[in-house]
């Protein structure tokens, strides 16, 4: 007997909105619905109306947790249209910020993957290493999230050469307790005996799906726009790309806290190679033109592209987010396990609802499905029948 | 005047009103340990008291359509469960004369009662995760019963061969306490592993799985009902340790059973919190072929004498 499950449409695990319809049989999950849109704060529609420099303090509110990733990829994507080429000191503050970023965003995933196995311990321990670096970001920039260091052709605040050690010391911190926390993971029985085998995503549908990140790395496509494309201080450093084989959640959970050293290293490096001078160049106006820029976020490659018509605002502005690309992935990966594990396969591409809150143009027969003005009717019809049912 | 006695002993001591206070007292020090361990400062003592309390002044509401008998009756039939139990095992403990033939039966069907009454209310519930949860629930009482009637095999022929609680305890006055053999210790670890079950705390919480199903067969109660349940489980938690001590640390008929008990519920504690959940069928396979075996090899001991 087929019967649904709800997980939505107010996500009660990750309150977030969106909805997971599991079509279960007993406990097997066989088919997975997913419903999002139920957010849609029109980014891009609000992009055009500001000035360029205004453009970073919006975007940055796509994401609360990678909420340097979308103001790095816009100003990568300006700074591409207006060939800028920011001062060699702002770009390595980015990069450092950029990794600080991915240590803490993975952090936050590996707790709270933690608490949903029903293990709140590591939940508290993982959640407890990462509240130094929001502390650390607090110090740098003001602010423990939304940092706002990103500005078209440099950074928006230095890095005070003081304020090195103080990252030295908490890298040194955080080093120790990730191989802790990998360890524990590895090694304990009871969380390979969740993690492992469950939630597979192979290869070819990782490929398929276009799953970005370390979803897509912890099915062995090594894919990472840090290596492929390299910008900022990526080429100047050493580093690795990690990648899984397996594709089950525990090479998902091993790919981010691998990362996490990764990162580190990068960090470390950035500090002892920052160059001296001036953190940012004198912008004049965007000529027009478009320009592409992407960047690693934590979650996969977040993108953004921007066209100018030379006058003080984007004309057209394009966000694609990897939550996006990540989300649909889940109807492969979650099918055929139990519902116990479906809440982790679910959480285990590290979603962003907000971030994936996105408009998407399909198109039949070479035409588009729906206009603006069909959706717009099949709203009207919808709340039409909602007042119907509620009428009685 | 044998009415009231009989009255008060199970209505306020040591029946439900005391059972109740110190199983939330109890639930207390759950909270601490754990908040603690999470390196977290942790609530004040009143505040199970006080989240009861809260509990009783709200709405209960009633999901339209289900069975309003079976919906009520659910929460009750553990509470009545755990009073009664309280009431046997203080006076048996005290006054191990009073045991009659059969009576760890009995307790075995009294321990049944609140999982049974979690089975009735989820499966009234009208909701999907509620029914879930309750499926979830029946499958792991047939898990931990099995191993758990074992090992309660080894207790009675430690204890001579009689179904009889009172002997079980005269027995562990006379000749020391069951757990300190092979087969003690054996019957022990099942016995401990299965109050981690009966409790549904982590790895063994399958049935309510907040991160899953959403509190299982609780997600319809509210109000009233629900802090019913919240009892039933503190004064469990209360009793379930002292039944371990009763059955195999040599009764608590003394201050000893006082540190005995905390050390008991602060293991519970810690396996909860440096555990995850398992999967259902997981758990199956721990209690069946893992604890099943194990408590079967502790019989083959007992039956040896060791």
């Amino acid at each position: 007997m087929r019967r649904v499950v709800p997980i939505g449409p107010y996500h009660p695990l990750q309150e977030e909105p969106e909805f997971f319809k599991l079509i279960v049989e007993g406990e097997k999950v066989v088919d997975l619905e997913i419903n999002i849109g139920y957010n849609h704060r029109g980014h891009e529609y609000i992009s055009p109306t500001l000035t360029w420099d205004q453009v970073p303090f919006l975007v940055e509110r796509i994401c609360g947790i990678c909420s340097d990733s979308h103001p790095y990829a816009y100003v990568l994507a300006v700074e591409d249209c207006a060939h800028i080429e920011p001062p060699p000191r702002a770009k390595y503050i980015r990069t450092i910020i950029g990794e600080l970023e991915r240590i803490h965003s993975h952090y936050l995933w590996l707790g709270l993957a933690g608490h949903f196995i029903g293990y709140n311990t590591v939940w508290m321990w993982v959640w407890r290493y990462r509240e130094p670096l929001l502390d650390l970001f607090e110090l740098i920039m003001g602010n423990r999230n939304h940092y706002a260091i990103n500005k078209i052709g440099g950074a928006r605040r230095d890095i005070k050469p003081e304020d090195y050690p103080k990252i030295e010391k908490y890298l040194d911190m955080l080093e120790k307790k990730n191989a802790m926390f990998t360890k524990a993971i590895l090694d304990d029985p009871v969380i390979r005996a969740r993690l492992e085998g469950v939630g597979i995503l192979k290869k070819e549908d990782a490929i398929a799906y276009a799953v970005t990140g370390p979803t897509a790395r912890g099915s062995g496509y090594a894919i990472d726009v840090r290596k492929d494309d390299p910008y900022d201080a990526y080429d100047k450093v050493d580093w690795d790309i990690v990648v899984g084989k397996d594709g089950d959640v525990l090479a998902k959970a091993v790919v981010r806290l691998l990362e996490c050293d990764e990162s580190i290293k990068i960090v470390r490096q950035c500090l002892k190679n920052m160059p001296d001078g001036p953190i940012e160049t004198r912008v004049d106006g965007i000529p027009p033109g478009e320009g592409i820029g992407h960047h690693e976020a934590p979650r996969g490659e977040v993108f953004h592209y921007v066209r100018s018509d030379g006058s003080n605002m984007p004309v057209r502005h394009k966000v694609r987010a990897p939550s996006f690309m990540n989300i649909a992935s889940n109807v492969v990966a979650v099918k055929g396990y139990s519902i116990a594990d479906a809440t982790l396969v679910l959480a285990a591409v590290d979603p962003c609802y907000c971030c994936t809150e996105r408009t998407m143009v399909a198109y039949e027969d070479g035409k588009e499905k729906y206009t603006g003005k069909d959706l717009l009717q099949l709203s009207w019809k919808k709340t039409e029948r909602l007042r119907e049912r509620y009428r009685k | 005047m044998n009415i009231i006695k009989t009255l008060f002993s199970y209505i306020i001591f040591p029946g439900f009103l005391f059972t109740a206070v110190v199983g939330l007292f109890v639930t207390w020090i759950d909270r601490k340990v754990t908040a603690r361990v999470h390196w977290r400062v942790g609530p004040p003592w009143y505040q199970p008291y006080a989240d009861f309390l809260k509990l009783l002044l709200k709405e209960t509401i009633i999901p339209e359509g289900s069975s309003k008998i079976i919906f009520l009756l659910g929460p009750i039939l553990g509470l009545i469960g755990m009073s009664i139990l309280a009431v046997m095992l203080f006076s048996m403990n005290f006054n191990p004369h009073t045991s009659f033939v059969g009576d760890l039966i009995v307790i075995i069907y009294l321990l049944a009662l609140p999982p049974i009454g979690v089975i009735l209310g989820g499966s009234a519930s009208r909701n999907p995760l509620a029914s879930v949860g309750a499926s979830r629930e029946m499958t792991q009482y047939f898990a931990y019963e099995l191993p758990f009637l074992i090992s309660l095999a080894i207790i009675i022929l430690k204890a001579g061969g009689h179904i009889k609680f009172g002997d079980i305890i005269i027995a562990q006055h006379t000749s020391g306490s069951f757990l300190y053999s092979i087969s003690g210790i054996i019957a022990g670890v099942v016995i401990f592993f299965t109050m981690q079950a009966k409790l549904s705390f982590v790895p063994f919480d399958i049935p309510e799985a907040e991160q899953e199903i959403m509190a299982g067969p609780y997600i319809e109660y509210s109000g009233v009902a629900l802090a019913v349940y919240k009892l039933t489980r503190a004064m469990m938690f209360f009793l379930l340790p002292l039944f371990f001590i009763s059955v195999l640390w040599g009764g608590f008929a003394d201050w000893w059973a006082v540190l005995k008990f905390l050390v008991l519920v602060v293991l519970i504690v810690l396996v909860k919190n440096t555990n995850p959940r398992l999967r259902i069928d997981q758990s199956l396979k721990f209690f069946w072929l893992g604890l099943g075996i194990f408590s079967i090899i502790g019989l083959i001991f007992a039956f040896y004498g060791l």
